[in-house]
Protein backbone atom coordinates (compact mmCIF):
# COMPACT_ATOMS: atom_id res chain seq x y z
CA UNK A 1 0.00 0.00 0.00
CA UNK A 2 1.45 3.44 -0.60
CA UNK A 3 2.54 6.25 1.70
CA UNK A 4 -1.07 8.03 0.27
CA UNK A 5 -3.21 4.98 0.36
CA UNK A 6 -2.18 4.42 4.01
CA UNK A 7 -2.76 8.22 4.88
CA UNK A 8 -5.73 7.77 3.14
CA UNK A 9 -7.04 5.26 5.36
CA UNK A 10 -6.31 7.20 8.90
CA UNK A 11 -7.83 10.74 7.77
CA UNK A 12 -10.91 9.09 6.13
CA UNK A 13 -11.52 8.14 10.00
CA UNK A 14 -10.92 11.49 11.70
CA UNK A 15 -14.74 11.75 13.38
CA UNK A 16 -16.82 15.32 12.19
CA UNK A 17 -16.92 17.37 15.64
CA UNK A 18 -20.33 17.82 15.83
CA UNK A 19 -21.71 15.32 13.46
CA UNK A 20 -19.25 12.88 15.86
CA UNK A 21 -21.05 9.20 14.10
CA UNK A 22 -19.95 10.79 10.92
CA UNK A 23 -16.03 10.59 8.85
CA UNK A 24 -15.08 12.94 7.03
CA UNK A 25 -15.27 10.38 4.42
CA UNK A 26 -18.94 9.84 4.99
CA UNK A 27 -19.15 14.08 4.82
CA UNK A 28 -17.68 13.92 1.28
CA UNK A 29 -15.20 16.93 2.81
CA UNK A 30 -12.32 14.79 2.44
CA UNK A 31 -11.25 15.90 -1.04
CA UNK A 32 -7.81 14.47 -1.66
CA UNK A 33 -4.84 12.68 0.09
CA UNK A 34 -1.44 12.56 -2.04
CA UNK A 35 1.99 12.23 -0.91
CA UNK A 36 5.15 14.56 -1.92
CA UNK A 37 8.25 12.25 -0.84
CA UNK A 38 7.85 11.95 3.14
CA UNK A 39 5.00 14.83 2.66
CA UNK A 40 1.49 13.97 2.91
CA UNK A 41 -1.33 16.62 1.43
CA UNK A 42 -4.51 15.97 2.98
CA UNK A 43 -7.29 18.32 1.41
CA UNK A 44 -10.48 19.52 2.59
CA UNK A 45 -13.54 21.19 1.65
CA UNK A 46 -15.56 23.27 3.86
CA UNK A 47 -19.66 22.40 4.03
CA UNK A 48 -20.18 26.24 5.38
CA UNK A 49 -17.60 29.07 4.54
CA UNK A 50 -18.24 29.74 8.72
CA UNK A 51 -18.09 26.37 9.95
CA UNK A 52 -15.80 26.49 12.68
CA UNK A 53 -16.02 22.41 12.55
CA UNK A 54 -13.28 22.83 9.90
CA UNK A 55 -10.60 24.19 12.06
CA UNK A 56 -10.80 21.43 14.55
CA UNK A 57 -10.69 18.63 11.45
CA UNK A 58 -7.83 20.33 10.34
CA UNK A 59 -5.88 20.03 13.61
CA UNK A 60 -7.64 16.64 14.21
CA UNK A 61 -6.22 15.44 10.90
CA UNK A 62 -2.43 16.53 11.47
CA UNK A 63 -2.72 14.77 14.93
CA UNK A 64 -4.15 11.77 13.66
CA UNK A 65 -1.46 11.47 10.78
CA UNK A 66 1.42 12.31 13.52
CA UNK A 67 0.11 10.16 15.79
CA UNK A 68 0.37 7.37 12.86
CA UNK A 69 3.88 8.56 12.12
CA UNK A 70 3.38 10.48 9.52
CA UNK A 71 6.10 13.28 10.08
CA UNK A 72 5.33 15.83 7.94
CA UNK A 73 1.60 16.37 7.00
CA UNK A 74 0.04 19.71 5.53
CA UNK A 75 -3.85 20.11 5.34
CA UNK A 76 -5.12 22.45 2.83
CA UNK A 77 -8.44 24.10 1.82
CA UNK A 78 -10.44 23.18 -1.20
CA UNK A 79 -12.94 25.89 -2.24
CA UNK A 80 -13.39 25.01 -5.51
CA UNK A 81 -15.69 23.29 -6.48
CA UNK A 82 -18.20 24.30 -3.05
CA UNK A 83 -19.39 21.21 -0.89
CA UNK A 84 -22.36 19.96 -1.94
CA UNK A 85 -24.55 17.30 0.06
CA UNK A 86 -25.12 15.08 -2.29
CA UNK A 87 -21.40 14.42 -1.50
CA UNK A 88 -22.50 12.66 1.41
CA UNK A 89 -21.88 8.90 1.11
CA UNK A 90 -24.27 6.00 0.89
CA UNK A 91 -22.60 5.44 4.67
CA UNK A 92 -23.11 8.67 5.88
CA UNK A 93 -26.85 8.93 5.30
CA UNK A 94 -27.04 5.50 6.87
CA UNK A 95 -25.15 6.87 9.83
CA UNK A 96 -26.97 9.81 9.73
CA UNK A 97 -30.85 8.22 9.83
CA UNK A 98 -29.15 5.72 12.37
CA UNK A 99 -28.57 9.16 14.62
CA UNK A 100 -32.01 10.42 13.93
CA UNK A 101 -31.41 13.01 11.59
CA UNK A 102 -32.53 13.02 8.12
CA UNK A 103 -30.49 12.91 5.52
CA UNK A 104 -30.65 15.36 2.77
CA UNK A 105 -32.44 14.73 -0.27
CA UNK A 106 -30.67 15.96 -3.64
CA UNK A 107 -29.21 18.92 -3.96
CA UNK A 108 -31.27 21.56 -6.14
CA UNK A 109 -30.04 21.98 -9.63
CA UNK A 110 -29.97 25.74 -10.75
CA UNK A 111 -31.05 26.56 -14.84
CA UNK A 112 -30.14 29.77 -16.62
CA UNK A 113 -30.93 33.44 -14.99
CA UNK A 114 -31.19 34.53 -11.67
CA UNK A 115 -31.22 32.06 -8.94
CA UNK A 116 -34.59 31.49 -7.80
CA UNK A 117 -36.88 32.89 -4.84
CA UNK A 118 -38.53 30.17 -2.26
CA UNK A 119 -41.23 31.14 -0.72
CA UNK A 120 -43.05 28.28 0.06
CA UNK A 121 -41.80 26.79 3.96
CA UNK A 122 -39.94 23.87 3.78
CA UNK A 123 -39.67 21.03 1.29
CA UNK A 124 -41.66 17.68 1.05
CA UNK A 125 -40.44 14.25 0.74
CA UNK A 126 -38.55 14.47 4.30
CA UNK A 127 -39.15 10.91 5.73
CA UNK A 128 -38.98 11.27 9.90
CA UNK A 129 -35.94 9.29 11.22
CA UNK A 130 -37.94 7.69 13.86
CA UNK A 131 -40.81 6.43 12.40
CA UNK A 132 -40.46 6.74 8.54
CA UNK A 133 -43.24 8.63 7.55
CA UNK A 134 -42.99 11.01 5.10
CA UNK A 135 -45.98 13.53 6.69
CA UNK A 136 -43.50 15.88 8.25
CA UNK A 137 -43.27 20.07 7.98
CA UNK A 138 -40.42 22.46 8.70
CA UNK A 139 -40.43 24.16 11.77
CA UNK A 140 -37.54 26.30 11.85
CA UNK A 141 -35.25 26.48 8.28
CA UNK A 142 -32.01 27.05 10.71
CA UNK A 143 -30.74 24.65 13.45
CA UNK A 144 -27.92 23.56 15.80
CA UNK A 145 -24.98 23.74 13.06
CA UNK A 146 -25.14 25.14 9.85
CA UNK A 147 -25.47 22.10 7.52
CA UNK A 148 -29.09 21.75 9.25
CA UNK A 149 -32.81 22.88 9.50
CA UNK A 150 -35.27 21.31 11.94
CA UNK A 151 -38.69 19.26 11.19
CA UNK A 152 -41.68 17.78 12.86
CA UNK A 153 -42.84 14.69 12.38
CA UNK A 154 -46.87 15.11 12.08
CA UNK A 155 -47.90 11.09 12.08
CA UNK A 156 -45.53 10.38 15.85
CA UNK A 157 -45.01 13.88 16.66
CA UNK A 158 -40.93 13.58 17.29
CA UNK A 159 -39.19 16.71 16.29
CA UNK A 160 -35.79 15.95 13.86
CA UNK A 161 -33.62 17.50 12.35
CA UNK A 162 -32.42 17.30 8.47
CA UNK A 163 -29.39 18.02 6.45
CA UNK A 164 -29.91 21.12 4.39
CA UNK A 165 -29.55 20.14 0.58
CA UNK A 166 -27.12 22.37 -1.15
CA UNK B 1 -13.69 11.25 34.60
CA UNK B 2 -14.96 14.03 36.42
CA UNK B 3 -13.51 17.39 34.75
CA UNK B 4 -13.23 21.17 36.47
CA UNK B 5 -14.73 22.53 33.39
CA UNK B 6 -16.29 21.93 30.40
CA UNK B 7 -12.84 23.36 28.21
CA UNK B 8 -11.23 20.22 29.80
CA UNK B 9 -13.07 17.36 29.13
CA UNK B 10 -13.03 18.41 25.63
CA UNK B 11 -9.33 19.02 25.58
CA UNK B 12 -8.76 15.47 27.35
CA UNK B 13 -8.40 13.53 24.19
CA UNK B 14 -6.13 15.79 22.33
CA UNK B 15 -3.84 17.02 25.32
CA UNK B 16 -4.49 19.99 22.97
CA UNK B 17 -5.15 23.35 25.04
CA UNK B 18 -7.22 25.25 22.21
CA UNK B 19 -10.21 24.36 20.21
CA UNK B 20 -12.46 24.86 17.54
CA UNK B 21 -13.38 28.47 18.56
CA UNK B 22 -10.13 30.19 20.09
CA UNK B 23 -7.60 31.78 17.84
CA UNK B 24 -4.24 30.80 16.84
CA UNK B 25 -5.28 28.42 13.53
CA UNK B 26 -3.23 28.63 10.47
CA UNK B 27 -5.41 31.53 7.98
CA UNK B 28 -8.45 30.23 6.12
CA UNK B 29 -6.88 30.23 2.42
CA UNK B 30 -4.51 27.88 3.45
CA UNK B 31 -3.00 25.34 0.47
CA UNK B 32 -4.89 27.93 -2.06
CA UNK B 33 -3.52 29.17 -4.99
CA UNK B 34 -3.50 32.85 -3.94
CA UNK B 35 -1.80 34.14 -7.18
CA UNK B 36 -3.10 37.95 -8.25
CA UNK B 37 -4.30 37.73 -11.70
CA UNK B 38 -2.59 39.10 -14.84
CA UNK B 39 -2.90 42.71 -14.96
CA UNK B 40 -4.60 43.13 -12.20
CA UNK B 41 -3.08 45.51 -9.08
CA UNK B 42 -2.99 43.72 -6.03
CA UNK B 43 -3.78 46.68 -4.19
CA UNK B 44 -6.80 47.30 -6.49
CA UNK B 45 -7.48 43.78 -5.60
CA UNK B 46 -7.13 43.59 -2.14
CA UNK B 47 -9.48 47.50 -1.93
CA UNK B 48 -12.40 45.41 -3.45
CA UNK B 49 -12.06 42.44 -1.37
CA UNK B 50 -12.44 44.96 1.56
CA UNK B 51 -15.12 46.10 0.28
CA UNK B 52 -17.10 42.85 0.14
CA UNK B 53 -15.35 41.54 3.07
CA UNK B 54 -16.34 44.61 5.55
CA UNK B 55 -19.97 44.32 4.45
CA UNK B 56 -20.03 40.75 5.39
CA UNK B 57 -18.07 41.08 8.39
CA UNK B 58 -20.31 44.54 9.97
CA UNK B 59 -23.60 43.16 8.57
CA UNK B 60 -22.68 39.99 10.86
CA UNK B 61 -21.92 41.75 13.90
CA UNK B 62 -25.08 43.57 13.63
CA UNK B 63 -26.99 40.06 13.12
CA UNK B 64 -24.81 38.78 16.08
CA UNK B 65 -26.38 41.72 18.38
CA UNK B 66 -29.63 40.12 18.13
CA UNK B 67 -28.91 36.63 19.99
CA UNK B 68 -30.84 36.96 23.20
CA UNK B 69 -33.14 39.80 22.03
CA UNK B 70 -34.67 37.92 18.91
CA UNK B 71 -38.76 37.40 19.25
CA UNK B 72 -38.11 33.39 19.22
CA UNK B 73 -35.56 31.12 19.68
CA UNK B 74 -36.42 29.45 16.19
CA UNK B 75 -35.27 33.19 14.91
CA UNK B 76 -32.03 33.86 16.95
CA UNK B 77 -30.90 30.43 15.56
CA UNK B 78 -31.63 31.27 12.16
CA UNK B 79 -29.90 34.65 12.96
CA UNK B 80 -26.75 33.50 14.10
CA UNK B 81 -26.69 30.76 11.47
CA UNK B 82 -26.90 33.64 8.85
CA UNK B 83 -23.99 35.69 10.75
CA UNK B 84 -22.12 33.04 10.89
CA UNK B 85 -22.03 32.40 7.07
CA UNK B 86 -21.29 36.30 6.30
CA UNK B 87 -18.21 35.76 9.23
CA UNK B 88 -16.78 33.21 7.11
CA UNK B 89 -16.91 34.72 4.12
CA UNK B 90 -15.66 38.08 5.60
CA UNK B 91 -13.01 35.75 6.62
CA UNK B 92 -12.05 34.83 3.60
CA UNK B 93 -11.43 38.08 1.78
CA UNK B 94 -10.01 39.64 4.35
CA UNK B 95 -7.01 36.81 4.04
CA UNK B 96 -7.36 37.82 0.41
CA UNK B 97 -7.02 41.18 0.94
CA UNK B 98 -3.70 40.75 2.97
CA UNK B 99 -2.30 38.72 0.15
CA UNK B 100 -3.48 41.03 -2.70
CA UNK B 101 -1.56 43.67 -1.42
CA UNK B 102 1.07 42.09 -0.21
CA UNK B 103 1.14 43.03 3.42
CA UNK B 104 0.16 39.79 4.44
CA UNK B 105 -1.83 40.87 7.05
CA UNK B 106 -4.53 38.33 8.65
CA UNK B 107 -8.35 38.90 8.70
CA UNK B 108 -8.43 39.39 12.06
CA UNK B 109 -5.59 42.44 11.47
CA UNK B 110 -7.95 43.79 9.11
CA UNK B 111 -10.69 43.40 11.60
CA UNK B 112 -9.73 44.18 15.12
CA UNK B 113 -7.05 46.57 13.99
CA UNK B 114 -8.27 49.18 11.13
CA UNK B 115 -10.15 52.75 12.50
CA UNK B 116 -13.57 53.49 11.38
CA UNK B 117 -12.38 55.46 8.26
CA UNK B 118 -10.66 52.32 6.92
CA UNK B 119 -13.99 50.41 6.54
CA UNK B 120 -15.54 49.92 3.07
CA UNK B 121 -18.36 48.60 4.09
CA UNK B 122 -21.63 50.16 2.86
CA UNK B 123 -23.79 51.78 5.28
CA UNK B 124 -26.42 49.80 5.10
CA UNK B 125 -24.76 47.18 7.04
CA UNK B 126 -23.87 49.42 9.93
CA UNK B 127 -27.13 50.73 11.25
CA UNK B 128 -28.66 49.52 14.18
CA UNK B 129 -32.06 47.98 13.80
CA UNK B 130 -35.43 49.94 15.62
CA UNK B 131 -37.57 46.03 15.54
CA UNK B 132 -37.58 43.04 14.02
CA UNK B 133 -39.31 44.49 11.14
CA UNK B 134 -36.56 46.65 11.06
CA UNK B 135 -33.91 44.06 10.75
CA UNK B 136 -36.41 42.19 8.03
CA UNK B 137 -36.20 45.00 6.06
CA UNK B 138 -32.39 45.64 5.99
CA UNK B 139 -31.51 42.10 5.66
CA UNK B 140 -34.03 41.01 2.71
CA UNK B 141 -32.48 44.48 1.01
CA UNK B 142 -29.04 43.19 1.72
CA UNK B 143 -29.19 39.69 0.70
CA UNK B 144 -31.02 40.36 -2.49
CA UNK B 145 -27.99 42.58 -3.35
CA UNK B 146 -25.24 40.02 -2.10
CA UNK B 147 -27.29 37.47 -3.67
CA UNK B 148 -27.01 39.31 -7.43
CA UNK B 149 -23.44 40.55 -6.48
CA UNK B 150 -21.90 37.09 -5.96
CA UNK B 151 -23.86 35.08 -9.21
CA UNK B 152 -22.25 37.07 -11.03
CA UNK B 153 -18.72 37.51 -9.39
CA UNK B 154 -18.99 33.44 -10.04
CA UNK B 155 -17.31 34.01 -13.18
CA UNK B 156 -14.88 36.33 -11.95
CA UNK B 157 -10.99 35.86 -13.19
CA UNK B 158 -10.07 36.00 -9.71
CA UNK B 159 -10.02 32.49 -8.51
CA UNK B 160 -10.48 32.77 -4.96
CA UNK B 161 -13.29 35.39 -5.37
CA UNK B 162 -14.70 33.16 -7.93
CA UNK B 163 -14.65 30.31 -4.97
CA UNK B 164 -16.06 32.35 -2.24
CA UNK B 165 -18.82 34.08 -4.80
CA UNK B 166 -20.18 30.29 -5.50
CA UNK B 167 -20.28 29.11 -1.98
CA UNK B 168 -21.87 32.24 -0.99
CA UNK B 169 -24.63 31.72 -3.34
CA UNK B 170 -25.12 28.78 -1.91
CA UNK B 171 -25.74 30.37 1.87
CA UNK B 172 -27.03 33.77 0.55
CA UNK B 173 -29.82 32.01 -1.14
CA UNK B 174 -31.19 30.85 1.88
CA UNK B 175 -31.01 34.35 3.85
CA UNK B 176 -32.82 35.81 1.41
CA UNK B 177 -35.52 33.15 1.44
CA UNK B 178 -35.70 33.83 5.21
CA UNK B 179 -36.01 37.27 5.17
CA UNK B 180 -38.74 37.42 2.33
CA UNK B 181 -40.59 34.99 4.16
CA UNK B 182 -40.77 36.76 7.24
CA UNK B 183 -41.60 39.78 4.96
CA UNK B 184 -44.58 38.10 4.15
CA UNK B 185 -45.79 36.70 7.35
CA UNK B 186 -45.06 40.45 9.01
CA UNK B 187 -47.09 42.14 5.97
CA UNK B 188 -49.70 39.48 6.40
CA UNK B 189 -50.10 39.59 10.18
CA UNK B 190 -51.75 42.20 12.33
CA UNK B 191 -52.34 45.63 11.72
CA UNK B 192 -49.10 46.32 14.12
CA UNK B 193 -46.79 43.90 12.17
CA UNK B 194 -47.44 45.37 8.86
CA UNK B 195 -47.54 48.65 10.27
CA UNK B 196 -43.69 47.53 11.86
CA UNK B 197 -43.01 46.12 8.27
CA UNK B 198 -43.66 49.40 6.23
CA UNK B 199 -41.39 51.30 8.90
CA UNK B 200 -38.82 49.09 8.89
CA UNK B 201 -38.87 49.54 4.55
CA UNK B 202 -39.31 53.40 4.65
CA UNK B 203 -35.92 53.32 7.29
CA UNK B 204 -33.89 51.14 5.06
CA UNK B 205 -35.03 53.12 1.66
CA UNK B 206 -32.19 56.05 2.01
CA UNK B 207 -29.28 53.42 2.05
CA UNK B 208 -30.29 51.40 -0.92
CA UNK B 209 -28.81 53.83 -3.93
CA UNK B 210 -25.52 53.32 -2.19
CA UNK B 211 -25.22 49.77 -2.97
CA UNK B 212 -25.61 50.48 -6.65
CA UNK B 213 -23.36 53.09 -7.28
CA UNK B 214 -19.65 52.17 -8.42
CA UNK B 215 -16.18 53.02 -7.20
CA UNK B 216 -13.43 54.02 -9.20
CA UNK B 217 -11.73 50.38 -8.29
CA UNK B 218 -14.76 48.83 -8.93
CA UNK B 219 -15.08 50.46 -12.59
CA UNK B 220 -11.23 49.07 -12.96
CA UNK B 221 -11.46 45.49 -11.81
CA UNK B 222 -14.58 44.96 -13.85
CA UNK B 223 -13.53 45.76 -16.92
CA UNK B 224 -10.89 43.81 -15.98
CA UNK B 225 -13.93 41.02 -15.26
CA UNK B 226 -12.28 40.74 -11.52
CA UNK B 227 -15.18 42.46 -10.23
CA UNK B 228 -18.93 43.18 -10.39
CA UNK B 229 -20.24 46.92 -11.41
CA UNK B 230 -23.11 47.16 -9.00
CA UNK B 231 -25.03 49.32 -11.08
CA UNK B 232 -25.84 46.03 -13.44
CA UNK B 233 -27.72 44.02 -10.38
CA UNK B 234 -30.33 46.77 -10.08
CA UNK B 235 -32.49 45.11 -12.69
CA UNK B 236 -32.24 42.19 -10.61
CA UNK B 237 -32.87 43.48 -7.31
CA UNK B 238 -35.94 45.56 -8.78
CA UNK B 239 -37.46 42.79 -10.13
CA UNK B 240 -36.56 40.70 -6.72
CA UNK B 241 -38.09 43.31 -4.12
CA UNK B 242 -41.05 44.01 -6.58
CA UNK B 243 -41.76 40.45 -6.64
CA UNK B 244 -41.96 39.87 -2.36
CA UNK B 245 -44.02 43.27 -2.04
CA UNK B 246 -46.23 42.54 -4.56
CA UNK B 247 -47.52 39.55 -2.83
CA UNK B 248 -47.11 41.17 0.58
CA UNK B 249 -49.32 43.92 -1.17
CA UNK B 250 -47.47 46.74 0.00
CA UNK B 251 -45.02 49.30 -2.32
CA UNK B 252 -41.67 50.26 -2.03
CA UNK B 253 -42.00 53.40 0.18
CA UNK B 254 -40.63 57.04 -1.22
CA UNK B 255 -37.38 57.91 0.33
CA UNK B 256 -37.55 61.36 1.86
CA UNK B 257 -35.08 63.86 -0.18
CA UNK B 258 -33.78 60.84 -2.68
CA UNK B 259 -36.31 61.24 -5.21
CA UNK B 260 -35.86 58.70 -8.17
CA UNK B 261 -33.31 56.85 -5.96
CA UNK B 262 -30.49 57.47 -8.47
CA UNK B 263 -27.97 59.33 -6.25
CA UNK B 264 -24.77 58.80 -6.83
CA UNK B 265 -22.93 59.48 -3.97
CA UNK B 266 -24.34 60.26 -0.18
CA UNK B 267 -27.36 59.91 1.44
CA UNK B 268 -29.55 62.37 2.59
CA UNK B 269 -29.78 62.69 6.65
CA UNK B 270 -26.81 60.68 7.09
CA UNK B 271 -23.91 62.11 8.98
CA UNK B 272 -20.29 62.46 6.79
CA UNK B 273 -19.15 64.42 3.90
CA UNK B 274 -21.46 65.36 1.49
CA UNK B 275 -20.39 63.26 -1.68
CA UNK B 276 -18.69 60.65 0.34
CA UNK B 277 -20.05 57.33 1.83
CA UNK B 278 -19.17 53.72 3.38
CA UNK B 279 -17.49 52.65 0.67
CA UNK B 280 -15.01 55.56 0.93
CA UNK B 281 -14.65 55.19 4.25
CA UNK B 282 -17.24 57.89 5.61
CA UNK B 283 -19.37 56.04 7.66
CA UNK B 284 -22.54 56.88 10.42
CA UNK B 285 -22.37 57.85 14.43
CA UNK B 286 -23.28 53.76 14.46
CA UNK B 287 -20.28 52.56 12.95
CA UNK B 288 -18.50 53.98 16.10
CA UNK B 289 -20.13 52.30 18.54
CA UNK B 290 -20.06 49.02 16.44
CA UNK B 291 -16.38 49.12 16.30
CA UNK B 292 -15.59 50.23 20.02
CA UNK B 293 -17.24 46.68 20.68
CA UNK B 294 -15.78 44.87 17.56
CA UNK B 295 -12.69 45.47 18.66
CA UNK B 296 -12.65 46.14 22.60
CA UNK B 297 -10.86 42.51 23.23
CA UNK B 298 -8.40 42.64 20.72
CA UNK B 299 -7.46 46.94 21.55
CA UNK B 300 -7.46 45.74 25.60
CA UNK B 301 -5.52 42.77 24.60
CA UNK B 302 -3.09 43.08 21.56
CA UNK B 303 -1.74 40.07 19.92
CA UNK B 304 -3.72 37.73 22.40
CA UNK B 305 -4.93 34.31 21.58
CA UNK B 306 -6.96 31.99 23.57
Amino acid sequence: MSLAQRAREVAATVPDPELPMLTLDDLGILRDVTADGARVVVSLSPTYTGCPALREMSADVSRRLAAAGFAEVEVRTVLSPAWSSDWITAEGRRKLAAAGIAPPGPAPRRGAGPVPLTLTVGRTGVTCPACGSPDTGLTAAFSATACKDLYRCRACSEPFEHVKEI
Amino acid sequence: MGFDTAYEAIAEESGDQRWAFGTGFSGPLTGVDTAVPAGVAGADLAAYCLMLGDDALIMSHRLQEWLARAPELEEETALANIALDLLGQAQLLLARAGQADGSGRSEDDFAFGRAEREFRNVVLTEVTDADFGGLIARLLVFSTWRLALLDRLRSARDPVLAAVAAKGVKEVAYHRDYAAQWLLRLAGGTEYSRGRMVAGLAAVAPLVAELFSCTEVERGLAAAQVAVDPASLRAEYDSVIASVLDLARLAWPDAPGLAGATVERGAAGLRGAVGERGRDGVHTEAMGDLLAELQSVARAYPGGTW
